[in-house]
């Protein structure tokens, strides 16, 4: 019997916004009947703001009751907004879930963005997953999935990357393998924590240019947009957006979820990124 | 926290008979002698512990000397298998199943580690093991053939007698976990060859906490808990009195219960799957409908999943069991539906119904009121309405 509380039960039992809009403008869909749950995730959105949100589950009460935790959560908010929500947010506004349901809310915010990158005719995370290498056989998820679920949600031990992935909880032969994975991810963000501290200013400015080169104007570009690094205030990275980025209404988006989340990966995650007050 | 309305759960654990209780309070209380003691307080009591043992020996209808009183099943699995193996250290194999109790399955690592070949037989679609199978897996190095006698999760029986056949025309031991069949069906150890039989009160009324096993007279078999003379040196420990006095009468209402069992009983597990089966679409019934304990049915329930059922059936006061993941804190589904082949659409929504003496026509009644709304609701929530939205998923 688990502990869920007095929330889940609640959304469990009065689901919000069950079933699948018609003529979507957005469309997740994770998880499969395999693993035992899956979502299916529908958004209808105007003006870059979610209007409506319907979604279907297969799958156990914690897995109904995320589902539609996260309909209302997103409801009426605008996709730079949702797009932060992370598995953790969906599980607080249950008032938490037991952690062997944890990949209940992984899923609910796997959705979400799979929804997103549909919106956006990407296919970022899920494009990137399917790359990865399989290490869990049994429910099918890969190194990439491992490393950045861990990362999220500060994961140390085999056991909570079972209860927020799955990975590891069927035949168990790949528990050597998450624990390899696991002793990269934190020595590497060890490595990459100090480093970016290192940094002189000028050093800094340098990586952020190339960062802003190799990996963030490829995709601007494909969109007819542009960036150029303004000015660098301690950790207060001030860059202009341009051509069809300029005035987006995804701008937002583009700013934190695409350009911090680069400069936070690949060279300090404390660094800030604003846009210059005088564009 | 009361009781349910319905209980339907009774392969997890039954209800104590009033009478089995009854009989129980004196040990308690003012009868609380050790039976191992010389004056008559205590040797009194070890009339009661002697009653008890023949009460039990009446309902597998072997000696008293043969039982072997345990703490549970588990125990009695283990003492059976691991008692036999430490007897002959000179035999390397043992063949078993790949639908048996986790006390039985997980020992299969732990033989594994000391040296053993283990040979687990797999099932048909029905549940069964292949006979041929079984006797082409028989070798000189063969100790022990151990199979479930009644499949805990589908009710499937194994054909036993075949299956000791086959055993002792090559001179090998034979155990059976029968730990939902004892108190249920008939066994008659004068006419089963089995060499080692594993049971349990709490599935017949008895209390938690009491279990036993019979051992074959004659056969060599290691102590299970190194100690005392009780239960002639197999099992040291002084005797829980209560518990033991509570199985013997529990064994004593099972015999004369059996036929309840197998009209009763059936009559009503058969109205409640059937009528399953055709109020609510994309229903199966998992297990050999035929070689079937009388009291159990497991329901596959496409495009569900069992937990969420669960906790619809538990609000409305209704307890059963499933053997999708997400209900068992493991996160893979039953180990015995998977064997089976039971595709995936179908072990995640399936339940278990197991019924009692207890239950009655209007709990079936009841069941058949509430299910098909709530298999319903569920189904509305489900992004799977059939094989081909499963096919189309995230595609």
């Amino acid at each position: 019997m688990w502990d869920y509380t007095d929330k889940v039960m609640e959304h469990y039992e009065r689901p919000r916004n069950v079933g699948i809009i018609e003529n979507a403008d957005a469309i997740g869909e994770v998880g499969s009947i395999v693993c035992g749950d899956a979502l299916k995730l529908t958004l209808k959105i105007d003006d870059g703001v979610i209007q409506d949100a319907k979604f279907k589950t297969f799958g156990c009460g914690s897995a109904i009751a995320a589902a539609s935790a996260l309909t209302e959560m997103i409801k009426g908010k605008s996709i730079e907004e949702v797009a932060k929500i992370t598995n953790q947010d969906i599980a607080d506004y249950l008032g938490g879930l037991p952690t062997e349901k944890m990949h209940c809310s992984v899923m609910g915010q796997e959705a979400l963005e799979a929804a997103i990158a549909d919106f956006k005719g990407i296919k970022l995370e899920a494009h990137e997953e399917d790359e990865g290498e399989v290490v869990c056989k049994c429910f099918g998820v890969t190194d990439t999935k491992i490393k950045r679920v861990a990362l999220a949600n500060n994961l140390h031990t085999v056991e909570e990357v079972t209860n927020y992935t799955k990975a590891g909880g069927g035949c168990g032969a790949c528990i050597p393998r998450i624990e390899d994975l696991l002793e990269e991810v934190w020595r590497s963000e060890a490595e990459r924590r100090s480093a970016g501290s290192r940094l002189t200013t000028v050093q800094k400015i340098k990586k952020i240019e190339q960062v802003l080169t190799e990996e963030v104007r490829p995709i601007l570009r494909r969109d007819g947009g542009d960036v150029e690094l303004v000015d660098l205030a301690e950790n207060r990275v001030v860059v202009r957006l341009m051509g069809m980025c300029h005035g987006c209404t995804a701008s937002d988006l583009t700013l934190k979820g695409l350009i911090q989340d680069k400069l936070h990966e690949l060279i300090d995650p404390t660094l800030e990124v604003v846009e210059d007050a005088g564009a | 926290m009361r009781a349910p309305k319905v209980y339907l759960d009774n392969n997890a654990t039954t209800r104590v008979a009033p009478e089995v209780l009854e009989e129980m309070l004196p040990f308690l209380t003012e009868r609380y002698g050790n039976p191992s003691s010389m004056y008559a307080f205590g040797g009194d009591v070890h009339k009661d512990l002697d009653r008890a043992r023949e009460r039990t020996a009446a309902m597998l209808n072997c000696n008293p000397t043969e039982v072997v009183f345990t703490s549970c099943g588990s125990e009695s699995d283990n003492h059976a298998i691991r008692g036999l193996v430490d007897a002959y250290p000179e035999k390397g194999h043992i063949i078993t199943t790949k639908v048996e109790h986790p006390a039985v399955k997980n020992q299969v690592p732990y033989l594994r580690r000391k040296g053993l070949q283990v040979t687990e037989l797999g099932v048909d679609r029905n549940g069964n093991i292949d006979l041929d199978e079984l006797g082409d897996a028989i070798t000189a190095e063969t100790l022990l053939i151990s199979v479930i006698f009644a499949n805990n999760e589908t009710g499937v029986i194994s054909p036993l007698a075949e299956i000791c056949r086959l055993a002792k025309e090559r001179g090998v031991f034979v155990h059976t976990d029968a730990v939902q069949a004892a108190g249920k069906l008939p066994l008659d150890m004068s006419t089963l060859p089995v060499d080692l039989l594993s049971f349990s009160g709490h599935k017949f009324h008895a209390p938690k906490g009491i279990g036993g096993l019979f051992v074959r007279r004659g056969l060599k078999i290691r102590p299970f808990i190194i100690g005392g003379h009780q239960e002639r040196s197999r099992r040291g420990g002084t005797e829980s009195m209560p518990l033991i006095v509570g199985m013997g009468k529990a064994a004593e209402l099972a015999a004369g219960k059996l036929k309840d069992e197998e009209t009763r009983v059936r009559a009503l597990r058969d109205k409640l799957e059937s009528g399953i089966l055709s109020a609510i679409p994309d229903t199966e019934v998992n297990g050999d409908p035929d070689q079937r304990m009388p009291n159990t049915t497991n329901v596959g329930i496409h495009f569900i999943e069992g937990e969420a059922l669960l906790l619809a059936m538990d609000k409305q006061g209704i307890c059963a069991s499933t053997g999708s993941a997400c209900a068992s804190g493991s996160l893979q589904p039953s180990h015995v539906l998977r064997a089976m082949g039971i595709p995936f659409t179908s072990i995640h929504g399936s339940v278990r119904f197991s019924l009692s003496t207890y239950n009655t026509e209007e709990d079936i009644d009841y069941v058949l009121e509430v299910l098909p709304g709530i298999v319903e609701h569920l189904r509305d929530l489900s992004p799977f309405h059939s094989m081909a939205d499963v096919e189309a998923f995230g595609a």
